[in-house]
């Protein structure tokens, strides 16, 4: 697996997880925290990615 | 939960408990009777490791000379039994060329942190701070 993107939705996955099932003891609280620690990671690595354009190195 | 958690370890048993969750990823909440938890952690956290060794990541040397390295070393063995047996196999050499060796040491030092903060969660849960 190659794809960067697919990586980092995997990343994102397994660390929202870690993170909800310790930071949370209810299941629906679980997976509604994991969603957001989840979309966080996604959302913030695209717009990131696109700062990159104008302020790349 | 607080004064069940705290009787099941005993007095000195917090240290022996600590280990075992750094050992092996989960096995503090599995101890601790909370067993989706701890199968959740294992199975998330050993994937995670598998990944970045699967992906041509690098368990780093503890090299004092480069602290960076240091620290990235430092996280690796945060994982535990896994990075012992990695290390024993001659895993986790690292292929710098490979598109994936970024992502694959960031896969492999998050597992580690991460295994380090459920250590802490376990140490919380039984101090009743959780």
């Amino acid at each position: 697996m190659t794809s960067h993107f697919l990586l980092l939705l995997l990343f994102s996955f397994f660390v929202a997880l870690v993170f909800a099932v310790l930071m949370r003891n209810e299941p629906r609280d679980q997976v509604r925290f994991g969603a957001m620690v989840f979309g966080a990671f996604v959302l913030s690595a695209v717009v990131i990615g696109w700062l990159m354009y104008p302020f790349s190195l | 939960m607080r004064a069940d958690a705290a009787r099941q370890v005993g007095g000195g048993g917090l240290v022996v408990l600590a280990l075992a969750s750094w050992l092996v990823p989960g096995a503090g909440h599995l101890w601790l009777g909370r067993r989706t938890k701890g199968i959740i952690l294992l199975v998330a956290l050993t994937t995670m490791f598998g990944i970045g060794l699967a992906l041509h990541g690098r368990l780093f040397p503890f090299e004092a000379s480069q602290p960076l390295v240091l620290l990235a070393a430092i996280a690796d063995a945060a994982m535990g039994a896994p990075y012992a047996i990695a290390w024993a196999f001659n895993l986790g050499e690292g292929q710098p060329a490979a598109l994936t060796y970024e992502y694959a040491n960031a896969f492999l030092i998050a597992a580690g942190l991460l295994n380090m903060l459920t250590v802490l969660d376990v140490y919380d849960t039984v101090l009743g701070r959780k």
